[in-house]
Parts: structure tokens; C-alpha cells; sequence
């Protein structure tokens, strides 16, 4: 029988979680106080996923870079896809909040979290 | 069209003094508010990770979607504000009167107003503050700087990362070195308990196989023209460096997460008693500090970790600047002062009246399991598994539960170990 401790990060309670696999293959989670940490040490022993933050650059904006989320969280092993992904785009100034940056990538999208306004003067903080 | 005499300025535009300003509009108030910087929004705009707004919104937000949204109720309510205006001093004239001067980009300001609400933030305590010796090359970043530089402007400030702090800022921008390809070495935290909350350790610092290393200091930063390494050392009960423990850490870029500090240099000039737990000023139930009139919120009154109650803080001092102006003054009343008890290391606000609900945010000395916090002139007890020092404890106290302390000279906030 395996066990694994774990840390909830579903709330700041921060339940200690103990996932003991049973010789039946279930997973049985001891520690949680509520059912969404259930859940939580379920998926982090099977498929643990994250939401994945970054910047994008932005030209001709009033800001060079752009903060982008993924829509929902992701399979961990898909991170450094989706940084790779973020790194290497550049879009043009206006970017709007909710828009979508990158479409369909590990079954999520990557969307903008901050406004960017157009602007004509030219930026000189090189990038 | 800028006006030269207000019911209320608010001094700062994060979310503490956006909050403050739209309340005051929708009650009424001729207020305006002042932003040093060239945008409005403070530290949220440079936050862009989630954790922002579950309280607020109800939503999980990151800094900078929660901060467009108060943006956006601001432009509803129609707040004046001014950006690039540095508020370089304040004078009191009168306990109805206090000069504002503004340097502006159109030239030198002097701004009367009855009421004042104060918002300026915080600032990030810097390497002398916590003993680092040695050299001075660059590579040397506060959190907050390398923040700004990563996240506002897509520069990356080094390749191979020591943070000195573990606090939540330290960890979250351990993070977001890792997920840009940095190499985070090591975090470096003085105490035997990490400053943030531990979903940010697992997140943060698990997820990314960053080394914690607890009851550690950086006692030196070595490097001629850029940092070379860090001379880390294990430190004693009483937090000394053991020099026989010592050992270096090479890297590029040391990053500073040592803790804010409420900025407050400003009020302290005119008088303002502070309170040497949180830093912060001494107020009452409305926010008001010993000046009257003056009126503290955000990250200036107390360090908060979540933006949510700044929030609740800024529409508090409204409300009291509001209560201030249609009674000339708040009214004298028979205030209770607050008192910490058992592992309590500070609570705010200082004195209550007992006559209307009260928010208290309080903070732990040290991490405990399984206590009980307790009120206990009013007979309020809240079970709690886990208190730690990171996590601000929020306790609301309704008119009706402190009318029945009505005779007690002093409401005292205290942790007590459960049976
Ligand atoms: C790295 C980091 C991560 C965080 N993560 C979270 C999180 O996940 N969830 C969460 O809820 N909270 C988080 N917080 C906390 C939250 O962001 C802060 O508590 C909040 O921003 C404080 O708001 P404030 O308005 O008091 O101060 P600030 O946001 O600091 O705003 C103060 C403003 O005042 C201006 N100012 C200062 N001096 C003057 C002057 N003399 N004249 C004119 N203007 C002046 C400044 O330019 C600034 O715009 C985080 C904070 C940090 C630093
Ligand atoms: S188990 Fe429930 S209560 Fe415990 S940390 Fe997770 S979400 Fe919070």
C-alpha cells in the first residue's frame, strides 16, 4: 500500500492530506476537511494540474508586455509548452482582457489578464 | 476641473485608495484622487498571478484583472483623479482644514481639504535593514523591483536567483524566475517557519524543486561589478549567523523579499503615533489616526495579504471621512481600547466605541494548531486548526454581539490552545 502526503492549495486552511492507495487500486484521502480537498489529492496523485502564468510583448502599446493566464489549469507537464509558446509571440497593441492570446494549446486557451492601449509614441525601453 | 478645496483627498491610487475615492463619490463627497506614479492601480497591476478578489468578486482574479475591474467601477462613479503627482507634504492647519502639496507635471499644488484619506502603500524593507554585509555590485533587486521589471516591462533581471525572504512576495516571484528559465537556487528564510502560506511553498517552491532553507540568513553579498555569490549561514535560537555553518551560494541576482513596511514618513512629520507592531498608525473603529480628520487604509494602515480587505479598508475610511463631515469632527465617545492577548502580535483597529459593527485584522505571534480565538468581554469564539503569522485573522464583531459589552472597559483579542 502506498501513502503520499500532500498540502491542500484549494484554500489558505491548508488542510494535510494523506492519499493511501488500497490494494483494490482506489485511492482513499484522510485529512481533508471538506470534499473539494478530496478531490484535489485525487487529481494531484493522478494528474496534477496547474494555471499557468506569463507575459507576451506587446508592440505599440502604453505597456511593452501583456500578463496572460491559461483559461483553465493545465497537466503540469504542458508548463513548459505553454512558456515556450508565450515567449515566443509578439501581438500589436490594443490587447483587451479575456482576449484570447494563444488558441487550443494542451486543451486550454491563453488569455490576456491586463488592458494595453494603443498608442503612437514610440516606446525606447528596448526589449 | 482640478479644484483647489475638497470635502476629502485621497492620498495614493492602489486598490485601498480606488476603493476609498469611489466610496466617497457615491456618498457624496467632493474627493479627488492623487497617484504618484503614471498609472493607477499600485501593486496589482504588477501582480500577475491569481489569488486576487475570492472575497471581493467571488471570483479568483489575478492582480491585474482585479485592479481593471475597480477601474472600471471608478469610470462608472466618475472619480477625478491625478497621475504623475507626487504628494510631497501635508500641513494641518485646523481639525477641519489640512494642506495637501502636490508636485505635478503643471507645477506645484496646494490643495485644502477637510478630510484626508491616506493610501500611499507600503514600501519593501531594503538589504540594510536586515543585515546584509559585503559588497554593494549590481544585480541587487528588491521583490517588488524585479516585479515591475519582469511583469510591466518583460525584463528578466538575472539567470541564476537568490531570494532572500520567504514571505508570500518572495515565493511568488520564485515562481515566476523558475517559469521564465531562470534558476532560482535557493529561498533564504531567518525564521523556522516559511512568511507565506504553504499552498505558495507547494506551488511556489515544490512544484518548481527550489531549496527552502529555514533558520538561514545571508550574511554577505560578494561581487565587483555584478553579484558573484551569497554567504549563507545557519543562525542560532536568538537568529545569530553561526559562523562554523557558513557556506556560498553562487549566483547572478539577489532578490530581496524581507517584508513592507507601512510608508507613513509623510503623517509622521505632523504628528502621527504609530504602532510599533504593525508600523502602521494608532486608529479607531472609522480608521481615523490621532490627527483628526486623517484618515489611513491599505497596505499604510497594516500589511495585508489579501487585497480584498484593503478594499473593505479603503470604503471604511470613506465612510468614516463621511461621518466626519456631517458632524464636524467624530463625535467624542467612550473608546475602548483594543488588547492583545495570548499570541496575538498586533490587532487593528486600536480603539472602539462599541456603538456599530467592528472588522478586526490581527495577526499571530507564532504558528499554532488547533486554538481557539477568542473574544471573550463579548463571548465571540472562533475554532481555527491552523493560525500562522502569514495569515491575517479577520474577525467581524456585529453592533448587537458588543452591545452586550456595553460596561467593559477594554474588548482583548486572544489565542487559546483548544481542549
Ligand atoms: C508581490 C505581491 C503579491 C501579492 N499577492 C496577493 C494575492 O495573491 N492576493 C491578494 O489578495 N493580495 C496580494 N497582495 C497584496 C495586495 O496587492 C496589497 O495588499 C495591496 O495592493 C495594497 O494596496 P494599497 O492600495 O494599500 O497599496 P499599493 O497597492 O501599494 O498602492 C499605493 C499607491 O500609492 C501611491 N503613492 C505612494 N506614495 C505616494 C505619494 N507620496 N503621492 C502620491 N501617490 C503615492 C503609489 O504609487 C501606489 O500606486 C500581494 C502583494 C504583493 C507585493
Ligand atoms: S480540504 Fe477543504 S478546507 Fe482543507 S484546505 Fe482543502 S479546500 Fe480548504
Amino acid at each position: 500500500m502506498n501513502e503520499e502526503d500532500l498540502i491542500c492549495i484549494i484554500c489558505p486552511t491548508s488542510c494535510t492530506l494523506r492519499v493511501c492507495k488500497e490494494l483494490s487500486g482506489s485511492l482513499r484521502v484522510e485529512g481533508a476537511l471538506c470534499p473539494k480537498g478530496v478531490e484535489y489529492a485525487i487529481r494531484e496523485v493522478n494528474d496534477p494540474r496547474r494555471v499557468v502564468i506569463s507575459v507576451v510583448k506587446v508592440v505599440g502599446g502604453d505597456l511593452p508586455t501583456v500578463s496572460v493566464k491559461t483559461s483553465k489549469p493545465v497537466p503540469k507537464k504542458c508548463i513548459p509548452e505553454i512558456m515556450k509558446a508565450t515567449a515566443s509571440i509578439e501581438l500589436k497593441a490594443p490587447v483587451e482582457i479575456g482576449q484570447v492570446v494563444i488558441r487550443d494549446i494542451c486543451g486550454v486557451d491563453v488569455i490576456a489578464t491586463r488592458r494595453v492601449k494603443k498608442v503612437n509614441s514610440i516606446y525606447l525601453f528596448k526589449l | 476641473m482640478l479644484e483647489l478645496n475638497y470635502d476629502g483627498i485621497v492620498i495614493g491610487a492602489g486598490p485601498a485608495g480606488i476603493a476609498a475615492a469611489i466610496r466617497a463619490k457615491e456618498l457624496g463627497l467632493k474627493v479627488v484622487l492623487i497617484e504618484n506614479r503614471d498609472l493607477l492601480g499600485g501593486i496589482p497591476l504588477q501582480c500577475v498571478h491569481p489569488g486576487f478578489g475570492l472575497h471581493y468578486f467571488r471570483e479568483d482574479l489575478t492582480g491585474t484583472e482585479f485592479i481593471y475591474r475597480l477601474f472600471d467601477k471608478m469610470d462608472k462613479v466618475g472619480v477625478e483623479y491625478l497621475l504623475k503627482s507626487h504628494v510631497h507634504s501635508i500641513e494641518f492647519i485646523a481639525h477641519n482644514e489640512k494642506i495637501v502639496n502636490v508636485i505635478t507635471p503643471k507645477g506645484v499644488l496646494s490643495l485644502k481639504a477637510k478630510t484626508l484619506i491616506y493610501t500611499a502603500g507600503a514600501r519593501e524593507r531594503h538589504m540594510f535593514e536586515i543585515n546584509i554585509a559585503g559588497d554593494r555590485p549590481a544585480g541587487i533587486y528588491t521583490a517588488g523591483e524585479a516585479q515591475i521589471l519582469m511583469d510591466m516591462y518583460g525584463i528578466i533581471p538575472g539567470k541564476e536567483i537568490v531570494i532572500v525572504g520567504s514571505g508570500d512576495i518572495g515565493l511568488i516571484m520564485a515562481r515566476r524566475f523558475a517559469l521564465e528559465g531562470a534558476k532560482v537556487k535557493a529561498v533564504i528564510e531567518l525564521m523556522y517557519y516559511p512568511g507565506g502560506l504553504i499552498r505558495n511553498v507547494v506551488q511556489c517552491l515544490q512544484d518548481y524543486n527550489i531549496p527552502l532553507y529555514l533558520s538561514h540568513a545571508v550574511t554577505r553579498v560578494v561581487g565587483k561589478k555584478r553579484v558573484e555569490k551569497v554567504v549563507v549561514a545557519k543562525v542560532d535560537e536568538k537568529l545569530r549567523p553561526i559562523k562554523e555553518t557558513e557556506f556560498e551560494i553562487p549566483c547572478d541576482t539577489v532578490v530581496l523579499a524581507a517584508g513592507l513596511i507601512p510608508n507613513l514618513d509623510m503623517l509622521e512629520k505632523i504628528g502621527l503615533l504609530a504602532d510599533p507592531y504593525t508600523r502602521g498608525p494608532i486608529v479607531n473603529e472609522f480608521l481615523e489616526t490621532n490627527i483628526p480628520g486623517v484618515f489611513v487604509a491599505g497596505n499604510a494602515l497594516v500589511i495585508n495579504d489579501l487585497v480584498d480587505y484593503v478594499v473593505e479598508q479603503g470604503e471604511l475610511a470613506a465612510e468614516g471621512a463621511r461621518y466626519f463631515l456631517e458632524n464636524d469632527g467624530i463625535p467624542t465617545m467612550d473608546w475602548k481600547p483594543v488588547v492583545k492577548g495570548r499570541n496575538i502580535r498586533f490587532v487593528v483597529p486600536h480603539y472602539v466605541s462599541g456603538r456599530r459593527d467592528v472588522t478586526f485584522y490581527a495577526r499571530v505571534q507564532y504558528p499554532e494548531k488547533n486554538v481557539i480565538v477568542t473574544i471573550p468581554e463579548v463571548g465571540w469564539r472562533m475554532k481555527m486548526f491552523n493560525v500562522r503569522p502569514a495569515e491575517m485573522v479577520r474577525v467581524k464583531l456585529s453592533k448587537r454581539l458588543l452591545d452586550g459589552a456595553s460596561s467593559a472597559e477594554k474588548i482583548s483579542i486572544e489565542v487559546a490552545p483548544s481542549e
